[in-house]
């Protein structure tokens, strides 16, 4: 490595240098500071270094309780929009062969991510509610007597919004890799003999795992960092993490709910760098 | 966005007719779409109801009262001055995200020294909750005295967001860059910056413009990184979380609508700048 070339790096590199340092490194580390820190009850924070937040923390209840509903909404919905993301971006990139047609239909999948998130989740209250269009259109035609509750503030609530909302997460990624598969290889599989199954299993999946990967990254890392979600959508039968953690900050409690962030940002990191061990994500990306 | 291949002549798998795959994967994608907009199309129509509108079906009467409402209702918050204020922000994490994430995508694409290390301290950023980092941000301001504002700490509580998402959408737009133009130009006697300028910008200006759409979209619908961050001035969609809380009337759907209406407007607009860009390029190849 040359000089001059780590110079030019580290010159390129400064914008996003400077907004890490103190938007990511210094807020993590204040975070963590504050995670070991007293409280007075009264939203001051006294300095004297303290285990209790943790140990509150890991000794409570709820606690347990949040992280395995997490883990049951991040595996659901990761499932979800896998399976939705991959078969859309398939279809998109293999069987639309009208090259323009296929960038259309992509936008067409995209455009709702340009509106508000907020906004998508409630769009489900007047289809899925008590009176929503499903139970009044079911009613009518007499498949059901009484109107489905599970449908509203539940737990498939939860999993449907997610999955509306972060879909297009998985599709971008595995749209982009999957394009970039030269359709000749597919030829000489076929010209060799490889039946559908086989090409999918040793071509397509093989190079599209960069997407399904950064996909995975998106949608886990959100899922596990939700606000609003859970909190409106199971009609507060239930709550995230960050929820919970938001609590102990409207009433200024704010080292038990560092203590709580700290764990879950070692939560979300372990789980990405799993991920990350799978696939070389930046050489996949960049090669 | 994604250019075609240049394969797209070769058939692929059976040439006669479609196979059965076709048709199950196509019913799937119209299964996707219908549940991607049905929702939202649902509020929409029932934004446009009369005074005796509720929040679910059957539609009662015809009217813009809700949006009327919306805008002169004291109880609504102030959505006029969340949405002017959440346009500004957007369009600076904007520029600032196309700006680092593109010298960014320039540093990655050469080995330097403790690349690795800023690499996953991106990832670390890009993956953190929202919320956490927006209430570290809260509190390092706080430590430091620095009043929390909607143009100050949420603007960088934005940026540790887009613009490591702006730097992975770079990555994908760069594997599509052939550095053989940039060692022509530089044969040719071109100075860094001139290829910079001359040849690297031009061909990537369509992935710029991608850029620029995503950042702008973060931005303009972050809720979990502003909510500690933005100081006694409310962006747009912390009026929205509000309203949520607070409004059950159909006034709610009209937002949305509202919402939706602008956001259209401004992606159109990239879209028409992409589409420009794209002309302008052929144009100028063609006649060269």
């Amino acid at each position: 490595m040359t000089d001059r070339n780590r110079k030019t790096g580290w010159f390129f590199a400064a914008p996003l240098v400077v907004v890490l340092i103190p938007f990511f490194i210094a807020t993590i580390a204040v975070v963590l500071i504050a995670s070991f820190l007293e409280h007075d009850g009264f939203g001051g924070m006294i300095a004297s270094f303290t285990l209790e937040n943790y140990a509150d923390l890991l000794r409570s209840d709820l606690t347990w309780k949040l992280y395995l509903s997490m883990v049951k909404f991040s595996v659901l919905t990761w499932i979800g929009t896998l399976v939705i993301g991959f078969w859309v971006a398939y279809f998109l990139v293999f069987h639309v062969r009208n090259p323009l047609l296929s960038i259309g239909l992509f936008l067409l999948g995209t455009v709702p991510f340009w509106t508000s998130n907020i906004i998508r989740m409630i769009s489900w209250i007047p289809l899925l509610g008590k009176e929503g269009l499903i139970n009044s259109t079911l009613r009518a035609t007499g498949v059901i007597d009484e109107p489905l509750e599970f449908l509203l503030f539940s737990d498939f609530a939860v999993v449907v919004a997610y999955v509306h909302q972060l879909t297009i997460f998985m599709i971008v990624p595995i749209f982009n890799s999957m394009a970039r598969i030269d359709k000749r290889t597919i030829e000489a599989a076929l010209d060799a003999g490889a039946t559908r199954s086989e090409i999918m299993r040793w071509i397509v999946v093989p190079l599209s795992k960069s997407g399904i990967a950064l996909g995975s990254i998106f949608v886990l890392s959100m899922v596990m960092g939700d606000f609003f979600v859970v909190k409106v959508m199971s009609g507060g039968g239930s709550a995230s993490i960050v929820s919970a953690l938001f609590e102990d900050i409207a009433v200024l409690q704010y080292p038990p709910a560092a203590a709580n962030a700290v764990v879950l940002l070692i939560v979300v990191v372990v789980v990405i760098s799993l991920i990350l061990r799978t696939v070389d994500v930046r050489k996949e990306i960049t090669r | 966005m994604s250019n075609s291949t240049p394969h797209r002549r070769i058939r692929t798998l059976d040439e006669p007719g479609k196979p059965w795959t076709f048709w199950v994967l196509l019913a799937v994608f119209v299964a996707y779409v219908l549940a991607l907009y049905g929702p939202m199309f649902c509020i929409y129509i029932l934004s446009f109801q009369d005074l005796r509108g509720g929040l679910v079906f059957p539609m009662k009467g015809l009217s813009v009262h809700w949006f009327v409402d919306l805008f002169t209702q004291v109880r609504t918050g102030d959505v006029k001055g969340g949405f002017q204020r959440s346009i500004v922000l957007a369009a600076m994490v904007t520029v600032l995200t196309v700006v680092g994430s593109f010298m960014a995508g320039m540093a990655f694409r050469q080995r330097f020294k403790g690349d690795t290390v800023v690499f996953y301290l991106m990832i670390g950023s890009l993956v953190a909750p929202g919320l956490v980092l927006g209430i570290g941000i809260g509190m390092l301001f706080q430590y430091f005295g620095i009043e929390a504002a909607w143009y100050s700490s949420a603007l960088g509580a934005h940026l540790s967001w887009t613009l490591p998402f702006g730097v992975l959408v770079m990555f994908a737009v760069m594997a599509r860059f052939d550095r053989a133009w940039e060692e022509a130009a530089r044969d040719l006697g071109a100075s860094s910056w001139q290829v910079i300028r001359m040849v690297v910008i031009p061909i990537l200006a369509p992935g710029l413009v991608a850029v620029a759409l995503f950042g702008f979209t973060l931005s303009y619908d972050e809720f979990s990184r502003s909510l500690q961050t933005s100081g006694s001035l409310n962006t747009l969609p912390l009026e929205i979380w509000s309203m949520t809380l607070n409004v059950t009337s159909p006034s709610l759907y009209a937002l949305g609508t509202v919402t939706t209406i602008a956001s259209f407007l401004i992606i159109g607009l990239c879209l028409g700048l992409i589409a420009y860009l794209q002309r302008r390029r052929a144009r100028r190849v063609a006649g060269a």
